[in-house]
This record gives structure tokens, sequence and C-alpha cells, in this order.
């Protein structure tokens, strides 16, 4: 059964890291016209913030990470989800650079989600809960930092949603940020992918246990719909060629098919592990909420529909980055960013990498994504002054 | 002492794309298209401190670049310049890429759109040896400039120098300066377009479009 999700909102102040509450003297204006605060944020730090505040570097997550980015995971006991990018001598170098990764809102992490207590009621919010988009998350990011005392991120970058914050970021405050890495991302998000997380949320809502979105002040779970949900999520996050080269038609600790809906294959016991630990870490309404926000996501929207507009007279760095297998963020995606940057004149690298990994290969080890992001930091660090500061 | 960025440091970059950033001011906006490992880019950005971006069609190329801290997006010169404002540019440089475009005759057009002026450089299918391979043995030339059997080369529009003085005509372009590569790296200004023609193993140009 869950760890974290039997805590109450007391406990989860108790993760490690950090848990400040924003918006107490100006609350948050969200998209969908409510007001929010004060609200808590937690996140999370790694390397140090150098005297002048210039060095630092705010990932964001993605849809079902969180802000233990580079540390055991104090739920799952796993590595960090990016433990492979962030640490001292890696590209996201934590000698050289300070890591700043925040619990998203409507998260449950800690951050003001569906399960926290509304005050109002004194029981979780549930779907009273207001609706948050990718720009609120970017707003309260801003505020984390302000309250930081960080005047200008040197980087914002993330893989997937992670992405769209990022590129929200250069968007909503290209004052307040040098250059930005979305990583498998995209501007909007596509039918295809709105389709798949309409799937997600039906399963969680035709779950008996979900109780119309009540389920935490009935002592429930909807586990059985978030397994699903994520078991389908987990599908396209990979490549075809990578779930063949994984599994195959392997069976599962059996010499033949059982004629029967056991996971006879090894891909279907493979699925429904990633289902059943899923639910262990992850809230229901919160993945409803922020598969929402991503579908929300639309960048030119907000510009008239011309999505260099979002980006006009830009001074921000961009490097944009595509993996060649992923068909859910696939690299059109990105291409249509850098043409919209072209056309906003934006300085822009974009590099699309060879693997068969799929959606996931920015969670993955790519020597390649290393030496890029590591090349385009040190150009950006440079360029920004970084290195002079530091010696 | 410049920053070894692009790992070039020290080494002499090649003799046409010296002669290339040669021509160029220094501090200025500069579009290097099909850039390969950005050689050229990481000598004008260090060198002549210019604002410099890249397009490279290869992979490898591209992810060079990048991990060298060049702005160099993966691209292609037929489809990814029609974004680009006009003017974009103090110079857009297309340099030994022309003859492998689809459509050189856009790909020249949207140059000197984009660009202020444009640098264009490529091998020139008059040269003598080429015709005189064409003459002895008849088969398709393979030269210095030409290095590739006809099966493996992704030269698909090869012009002479005259062709190409002919399209620039044609689509009123002004040649503000014409030079010819000769054997050995020799460098001619081309005084005489039928004799550049007959002696240059490449051609040099620099270009701008006619105002109106």
């Amino acid at each position: 059964m869950s760890a974290v999700l039997k805590m109450p909102p007391s406990a989860r102040a108790n993760l490690p890291g950090h848990r400040v509450l924003l918006g107490t003297e100006r609350k948050l204006r969200l998209d969908c016209g409510l007001d929010l605060g004060p609200f808590a944020l937690a996140y999370q730090t790694y390397g140090r913030l150098n005297a002048a505040k210039t060095n630092c570097i705010l990932v964001c997550h993605a849809l079902t990470g969180d802000q233990f980015v580079a540390e055991e995971h104090p739920v799952t006991g796993k590595a960090g989800w990016w433990a492979t990018m962030v640490g001292p001598g890696r590209p996201l170098d934590t000698n050289k650079y300070f890591i700043l990764c925040a619990n998203v809102l409507s998260g449950c992490m800690g951050t003001a989600g569906p399960m926290e207590i509304d005050p109002a009621t004194g029981r979780p919010y549930g779907l009273n809960f207001p609706v948050i988009t990718v720009a609120d998350m970017v707003r309260s990011q801003k505020m984390l930092i302000d309250h930081l005392g960080i005047r200008k991120l040197f980087c914002a970058t993330g893989g997937s949603m992670g992405g769209m914050q990022a590129l929200q970021w250069a968007s909503s405050y290209p004052d307040n940020v040098s250059c930005v890495v979305p990583i498998a991302s995209a501007a909007r998000h596509s039918a295809q992918n709105i389709a798949f997380h309409e799937v997600g949320r039906q399963a969680i809502m035709a779950d008996p246990d979900w109780c119309g979105g009540d389920y935490l002040s009935q002592g429930k779970r909807p586990h059985r719909g978030l397994a699903v949900a994520r078991m389908a999520a987990h599908i396209t996050y990979l490549s075809e060629a990578a779930l063949h080269r994984k599994f195959g038609r392997a069976l599962q600790d059996r010499a033949n098919v059982t004629y029967g809906f056991d996971a006879d294959f090894q891909v279907e016991s493979y699925l429904r592990y990633q289902g059943s630990t899923f639910v262990d870490r992850f809230d229901a309404n919160s993945y409803l909420y922020i598969t929402r926000a991503m579908d929300y996501f639309d960048l030119a929207a907000e510009h008239g529909g011309v999505l260099a507009n979002a980006f006009k007279d830009t001074k921000v760095r961009f490097c944009l980055v595509s993996f060649t297998s992923d068909w859910l963020f696939p690299t059109k995606e990105s291409r249509a960013i850098v043409h919209a940057l072209n056309a906003a004149m934006a300085n822009v690298s974009f590099v699309e990498i060879e693997t068969d990994k799929g959606h996931d290969a920015f969670l993955l080890d790519e020597p390649e994504l290393d030496k890029v992001l590591t090349g385009f930091l040190d150009g950006c660090a440079e360029h920004a002054g970084l290195n002079d500061r530091k010696a | 002492m410049p920053l070894d960025r692009a790992g070039f440091t020290d080494q002499p970059i090649r003799v046409d794309l010296q002669v290339i950033a040669d021509m160029i001011q220094p501090g200025s906006r500069v579009l290097d298209i099909g850039c390969g490992d950005g050689a050229l880019l990481d000598y004008l950005v260090n060198f002549k401190q210019v604002d410099g971006r890249g397009i490279e069609l290869s992979q490898k190329g591209v992810n060079a670049c990048v991990g060298h801290g060049l702005s160099v997006i993966q691209g292609d010169a037929d489809t990814d310049l029609k974004d680009y404002p006009s003017g974009a540019f103090d110079y857009a440089v297309l340099s030994q890429t022309l003859q492998a475009t689809r459509d050189p005759r856009m790909v020249l057009e949207q140059l000197v759109r984009i660009g202020r002026r444009a640098v264009v450089s490529f091998p020139n299918f008059g040269c003598w040896k080429v015709r005189v391979h064409l003459m002895r043995w008849g088969t398709m030339p393979v030269t210095m400039a030409l290095p590739e059997k006809w099966y493996a080369t992704p030269n698909i529009h090869l012009c002479t120098i005259l062709d190409f003085v002919e399209l620039c005509r044609e689509l009123d372009i002004f040649i503000e300066r014409g030079m010819v590569f000769m054997a050995g790296g020799r460098v001619r200004p081309i005084h005489s377009k039928r004799v550049a023609n007959f002696t240059g193993e490449q051609g040099l140009f620099l270009l701008q479009r006619r105002t109106k």
C-alpha cells in the first residue's frame, strides 16, 4: 500500500527538501480566473547558489516526476529521475550550478494540490481544487525564485511537460531566464496526446473507488483505475522497437501460454508492475489535474495563433532536443518551435538524437544528450559571463 | 588567445573557408547554411566576433557544433530558409552546398532575401579537368573538387560558373565579387567569366539582391 499517500499533509511536510508558503501577501491569479493563496510549494535543491545568485538552473519535472531529481526517492527508494543528468561533473553540474526543482502545482509531493486539505472545509480538496495550467505552474515557480532572491535564472530545462514549462518561462518571463532547454517537448499538446490522456482519466474515473474524486475523505483509493492509466501511458513513452528489444514475445516464468488471462507475456507482467508501483507514489486526482494542464497547453493560442509572437525580440537562448523514436512528442513538434524561433530571430540550437528508446529517452542514459547539453550550457555560461564571475 | 571552444583553435581552417571568412565584416550577423562540423562558424565567432548561427543536415555535424557551444539547428537549405525574416542576417553563407540542394534557384533567392549579402561557393563543372576527364574517359568526372563517384555523390545540381552567373542575371542578383580557386588552393579574382569557367575548380561569389 501507498506510503506517501497515507501520510497526512503535515507528514508530507516532512519529506526531504524544502516547503515554502507562497501567495501570502498577494495571491496567485490562475488562468481559470480563481486566486490561489496562500499555497505550499515543495522544492529541492542541489549545488550552491553563488553570491550573485546567477547560477540557478530550474529543472521542471514531467507529468509523474517530482522535485527529487538527483537523490534516492523518499517513497520508492529508487534513484532520482534525472540522477544521470544532475550531479558533480554531470551536464547539470552541481559543482558549477545551483539546481532547483519544485513539485508542480496540483502535484502530490508536498505542493498544493487536490490531496491537500481545503482550509474552507477541513477535508481534502479533491475536485474542488482549481484547474491548473502550465502557465500557472510557471507563475508559481517565478514566485519561488522571487522568494529565493533570484532575479534571473541561468537556465530552465526539462523533458516533456518539463519542456513545456521551459518554453513557457521563455515566453512569460524572457527577462528572467538566460537560456532554456526544452527536451522531447512541444508548443502544444496534440489531439493524439489529448486522446491518450483522456483514456487515462476515464480509467481513473471509471474506478468505483474514485468516488467522484472524493476517495480520500472516504478512505478509498482508485488504484485499479490509476494503474490502468499508467499502463496505457507507459506504452506511449516507449517505442515499438524498444518494447520488442526488451520483451519480444517472451513468456513470463512459463514454457507455454496458459489459455487464460493471466500475464502470460513478459510485456504484460512488466506493465502490470509499472501500474502497481505507480499507485504507491502518485495520487489519482493529481494525475487528472496535471494531464489536464498539459492538454490545455498551446503557446501559440495565447499569441494570436502565431507561435513566433510568443518569442518576439527574445534574448533567451534556446536549445531544443528531440529523439528519433519519440512518437508522443515527435521531432516535428520541436521543429515547429525551431521554425517559429527562426522567424523571431531567436538564438536557437536544435538537435535530433538517434535512439530507439522513445519518449523516455530523455530520462535514460543518452551520451549524445549529455554532450549536447554540456556544450550548450558551457556556451551560454560563457555568454552570460558566468565563468568569469566564478573565477 | 582565442578560446578552444570547438577544438579548432591553432588549426588553420580550410583555404576556401578562410577566403570566405576574410570577406565577412567583424561583428556582423552570419547564417552558415550547411555548416558541417562548424569550422567556419567557430572561426567567425572566435576571431571575428560575429553573431553566428548554423544550419546543418547531418545529425553528427549538428551534435558536434552544439556540443561545442555553437548555435546550430538540424535542418535543410531547401526547407528551413523560408522562416527567417528578410534581411535577418548581414551574411548568408552557403559553402559547397548549392549543388546538393533540390531547388538551387529557390535557395539562391532565399539567400539574398534573408542575408543583406550572400556568400556562395560551389565546385565548377566547367573546369578544364572535368572537361578533359569527360573527353578522355567518357565517364562522370572524379576530381579533387568532386571526389565521389556518380552513384555516391550528394551533388544533384552541378553547374558551371557560366551557368551560375546566368542564373544570377535571371534572378536579378548583383555579383559584388567573384573568385575562383585553382589547383593547389590558389585564389584568383574573376576578370573574364570564360577564363574563370575554364581554369577554376571552385567558384566563390559575394552576392546582393538588386534593390529596385
